[in-house]
């Protein structure tokens, strides 16, 4: 005959609640990571296209003739000191200063939508010259490369906008801290992929 | 806050200098370039390094990667992304290259 | 082709009103599903499925909708089998069977897209959504809402392949577009696009699943599950949803290009003006075939969960499966090149991957040799699911086998493309993956819905399924070496058509089986008194899912458990621990249920409709309408409740759960906003 034996430690009392919600916290935040992970994957797809279609430019024009390095330094420098500043963004929220938190995501929403202008304006121009993305493999793939980026930083701001109305309406909460943190991951992404991109397309188009 | 003590997060110190390197790193890259001074070829290989090395500090000082224990997880699923890209990358450069030397002449 | 602004190019001619074939299917469509809706709103129901079902955030019930997803799909993908089969066993020479080419292509092409898409993928994401959960001692998965959106999605997409049946054209592509043809000075109409948008919209269901499941497997894992203590289901899951993380980006870039080309003139793809084709089977491909280890890892998995099980002994070499696993899952990122090696790359870059292909086929042996080792001198049962699987070991060999034939590029050069390629494919897809997903299936059956399959219609369907499917593909294998190639309408070589024949014959044999199918679900429900699984641990099994009653409770485990060692069920078993749980219970915490997954869906199948039809102010409104449903998501804060330990006690001790998911107000619960 066996005594069955509850043992103490076979079943454990379930987790604090406050742990758990903190797990849950940190599970969005890696969650997001790993989806970011995903982004890498998709972004070197267009990469790959990139690298291949480089010189793919159909009697049209070349990135030699095309790209215009001073102007796409202004950019580079407007995503890049947007990341700074989202950087203090997250001191300030970790620190529990709301206004402060709310003045450096407004400083940084403001550097992206500068880098974004200058994107459309860039594109605009090329369109309307009869260089736009329908004129070459070359200008296609420039054109999804960077556009793609492109809007990823826009669904970024539009993301910071809800953030800040949040941050705002509702001040620091755990959920507000968890999502900032993701959104702050995504920023800092997309300022990585930039180097990539001003790397491959521009730098190496011009050479 | 409980977050705090679980994942890294920045410092003033290490937000800037972060920013720093990255600025520098730039204007060494686009500076080389825009000049149009040293050859093709070592402007290539040296854009390319820069621009690894700006990739690496950014990954440190802005998305506070290293070798925590608390980032193991972060960097491993990195790393593995990482050469996974590599694969896709090189592997379609290997294909289409030969695929395309096999085409006849473009007459454009 | 000609667009108004408030219809794009939609109009009535896009009905098939002149197709007697596609209008009986419609027709016999809506007919079914007007009754089936009809009889739900006579038994008042729509209430019970709304709040239990439809909104539900539970992973035991969403795996059971994708269940019945995959069900339907199936169905409809075997009908397009059917016609394939008639159509080619009686179209040589002068006869031209009953199908005309445009049609046939939108067959081969609907069959392959649903087979693989909205049969195969909805299928193990179900039972790994019930599963892999109870497996790993947690209460549910990472990120419940998400796998909701994630369901919604896909049915969503599944929807638009149906409704292309009735709405315009489905693709002539194939289940692949490759350009040109797909591009639109070939494929003007709307047939390409249904194909992109339900296969894109579809893949970020996916990936977001893959995103949670890899998620929840690392980071809640019951205490004192390491990963090398994981059942190896969840361990071949794991590996998968890496698989589909790593995979499906490159497959949503491929098809996003294409639609660039399509919708905005650009040149990817196109002739001339800088595209370049090849790059297209590249891109695909890098997906394409990691997606069929995605298919294939889960079915390895519940082969040997279901091994083990009926032979009672413990896996045979579980760390050589978890290593060749990883192996397969790692390998399959480096032979892409193989679906077209015809194509144009040179000889070094065929070695290499030909070289790659072959490798995989070791790990794979290593899990095959693995299984035949826990079957010696085990005490087997032949079980319905032990059916499959031995169904499987030996009719996935022979798949296995030709395709390390076709890994020589030398063979392939004669075989691609041929029907020799198409009997492999089938018999490692049916032979491994589907035979795998049946035998998960009806193990994991009870433990779903508390009680078990019948076992007599069981084997029925089992022995109609490998009969049948012997019959339908080994004669293709002989077309191959004979000179027939794939997607053929009509031929005119009489040699060939006595192998059609035994083809359609073992098709019908196939049909009779899901018949069976059918008939065992019906028989099943209707004994289900007798077949109840009282215990839940009806086969006497080794992890923990078997721990809890079949069904669980909604909230899965009353407490944790506390794991000490691989498959700690049985160790519990064996050594008198207690596995259920016993007073004092704490409150749990639970997600509540939320049509907001549901509303999403809906809006997916709006804007992918719209974008098909280049109905543009549809395609903005609903992308504004998603962008809206996610800050109102954002922005709820009543997501989630506390389980009270009295309720959790109740439940325990018998009484019913009233309602999985919170919707309604249980007494003496408080309201804890997310923190």
């Amino acid at each position: 005959m066996s005594a069955t034996i509850t043992s103490a430690a076979t079943l454990q009392p379930d987790h604090a609640h406050h742990d758990h919600g903190h797990d849950a916290k940190e599970n969005a935040v890696f969650g997001f990571w790993v989806y970011l992970m995903t982004d890498c994957i998709l972004f070197a797809s267009l990469f790959a296209t990139y690298a291949v279609m480089r010189h793919s430019y159909a009697g049209g024009p070349t990135g030699n003739e095309l790209f215009d390095l001073r102007y796409v330094f202004v950019e580079t420098m407007f995503l890049l000191f947007s990341s700074f500043s989202n950087g203090f963004a997250m001191i300030s929220l970790h620190r529990g200063a709301r206004s402060a938190t709310l003045k450096w995501l407004l400083l940084t929403a403001l550097l992206g939508l500068g880098f974004v202008g200058m994107e459309v304006h860039e594109f605009r121009h090329l369109v309307m010259e009869g260089n736009g993305p329908d004129r070459s493999g070359f200008l296609s793939a420039f054109f999804s490369l960077v556009g793609t980026h492109g809007a990823h930083v826009s669904v970024g701001l539009i993301w910071m906008s809800v953030m800040m109305w949040q941050l705002f309406a509702k001040g620091i909460t755990p959920a507000i801290t968890s999502r900032l943190l993701r959104l702050s991951l995504f920023w800092h992404f997309l300022d990585i992929v930039w180097i990539v991109v001003f790397t491959v397309v521009y730098l190496m188009g011009v050479l | 806050m409980q977050i705090d003590q679980t994942h890294s997060h920045g410092s003033y110190r290490g937000n800037t200098i972060g920013f720093i390197i990255s600025l520098l790193l730039t204007l060494a890259s686009f500076g080389m370039v825009m000049s149009g001074k040293l050859p093709v070829s070592i402007s290539l290989t040296a854009i390319v390094i820069l621009a690894i090395l700006q990739l690496i500090a950014q990954m440190h000082f802005f998305l506070h990667l290293d070798s925590s224990p608390s980032q193991r997880w972060n960097v491993m699923v990195l790393i593995y992304t990482l050469i996974i890209i590599v694969f896709i990358v090189t592997g379609t450069l290997w294909i289409m290259y030969n695929t395309n030397i096999r085409m006849m002449p473009m007459l454009h | 082709m000609y667009e108004t602004a408030l219809f794009g190019r939609l109009t009535l001619s896009a009905i098939p009103y002149t197709n007697p074939i596609i209008m009986s299917a419609v027709g016999f469509s809506a007919v079914l599903g007007a009754l089936i809706l009809g009889w739900i709103t006579r038994q008042g129901h729509w209430g019970y499925l709304w709040k239990e079902w439809l909104t539900s955030v539970d992973h035991k019930r969403i795996g059971v909708m994708y269940l019945i997803l995959a069900a339907i799909m199936l169905l409809r993908g075997f009908a397009d089998a059917l016609l394939m089969r008639f159509q080619q066993a009686f179209s040589e020479g002068a006869a031209h069977g009953f199908l005309p080419p445009e049609h046939y292509n939108q067959i081969f092409s609907a069959h392959g897209t649903i087979m693989i898409i909205f049969v195969a993928m909805p299928f193990f994401i179900g039972l790994m959504n019930v599963v892999v959960p109870l497996q790993i001692g947690a209460r549910d998965v990472a990120f419940p809402f998400l796998n909701s959106v994630s369901f919604w999605m896909t049915a969503a997409s599944a929807a638009l392949v149906m409704v292309s049946l009735a709405v315009g054209d489905f693709s002539q592509a194939g289940w692949t577009g490759y350009p040109p043809l797909s591009e639109t000075q070939f494929s003007p109409g709307p047939g390409v696009d249904y194909w992109i948008w339900s296969l894109q919209l579809g893949g970020v269901g996916t990936l977001l699943t893959g995103v949670n499941f890899f998620v929840t497997i690392l980071k809640m894992r019951a205490p004192g599950m390491s990963l090398m203590k994981m059942p190896v289901f969840t361990w071949t899951i794991l590996v998968t949803t890496v698989l589909i993380m790593l995979s499906f980006p490159v497959l949503t870039v491929t098809l996003l290009l294409l639609t660039l080309d399509r919708y905005l003139d650009m040149h990817f793809f196109t002739n001339g003006m800088g595209g370049n084709q090849m790059m297209f089977p590249n891109l695909l491909w890098i997906w394409g075939h990691p997606e069929v280890y995605i298919v294939l890892l889960p079915a390895f998995g519940m082969f040997s969960e279901v091994v083990s099980t009926f032979s009672r002994k413990k896996l045979f070499g579980y760390k050589s499966m978890v290593y060749a696993t990883i192996a397969i899952a790692f390998l399959s990122f480096v032979v892409w090149l193989h679906h077209f090696f015809t194509m144009g790359a040179g000889a070094d870059v065929n070695a290499f991957f030909g070289i790659a292909t072959g490798v995989i086929a070791i790990p794979t042996g290593v899990k095959i040799f693995n299984w035949l080792f826990t079957m010696y001198r085990g005490r087997i049962e032949f079980t319905t699911p032990m059916l499959w699987t031995i169904g499987f070991i030996v009719t996935f060999a022979i798949g296995g086998m030709t395709g390390v034939l076709l890994s020589v590029p030398g063979a392939d050069f004669v075989l691609h493309n041929s029907e020799f390629l198409v009997a492999h494919f089938h018999n490692t897809l049916i032979g491994g993956v589907l035979f795998g997903y049946f035998a998960g299936f009806s193990y994991w059956f009870p433990k779903m819905f508390g009680f078990q399959l019948d076992e007599k219609w069981g084997r029925r369907a089992f022995w109609a399924w490998l009969v049948g499917f012997y019959l339908a593909f080994m004669p293709l294998y002989a077309l191959g070496f004979m000179g027939m190639s794939r997607r053929m309408v009509h031929y005119d070589n009489p040699a060939w058509q006595p192998y059609l024949l035994v083809a359609l014959a073992g098709a019908l044999v196939i049909a009779y089986g899901i018949f069976c199918q059918i008939v065992q679900l019906a028989v099943s429900i209707r004994n289900r008194e007798a077949l109840r699984d009282a215990t839940g641990d009806i086969w006497n099994s080794h992890s923990l899912e078997w721990a809890v009653s079949s069904p669980p409770p909604f909230y899965n485990f009353a407490k944790i458990p506390h794991v000490d060692a691989l498959d700690q069920f049985a160790y519990m078993k064996e050594n008198g621990i207690n596995h259920r749980a016993e007073a004092p219970f704490a409150p749990i915490h639970m997600p509540r249920n939320t049509g907001v997954g549901v509303v999403m869906g809906a809006i997916t199948f709006v804007f992918g409709f719209a974008i098909i039809w280049h109905m543009w102010w549809i395609v903005m409104a609903s992308s504004l309408a998603m962008v809206a449903t996610v800050i109102y998501r954002a922005s709820d804060e009543d997501v989630d409740y506390m389980l009270s330990a009295e309720e959790v006690a109740r439940i325990e001790s018998g009484g019913s759960a009233s309602t999985a998911g919170g919707s309604s107000y249980l007494a003496g619960h408080e309201l804890i906003t997310q923190g």
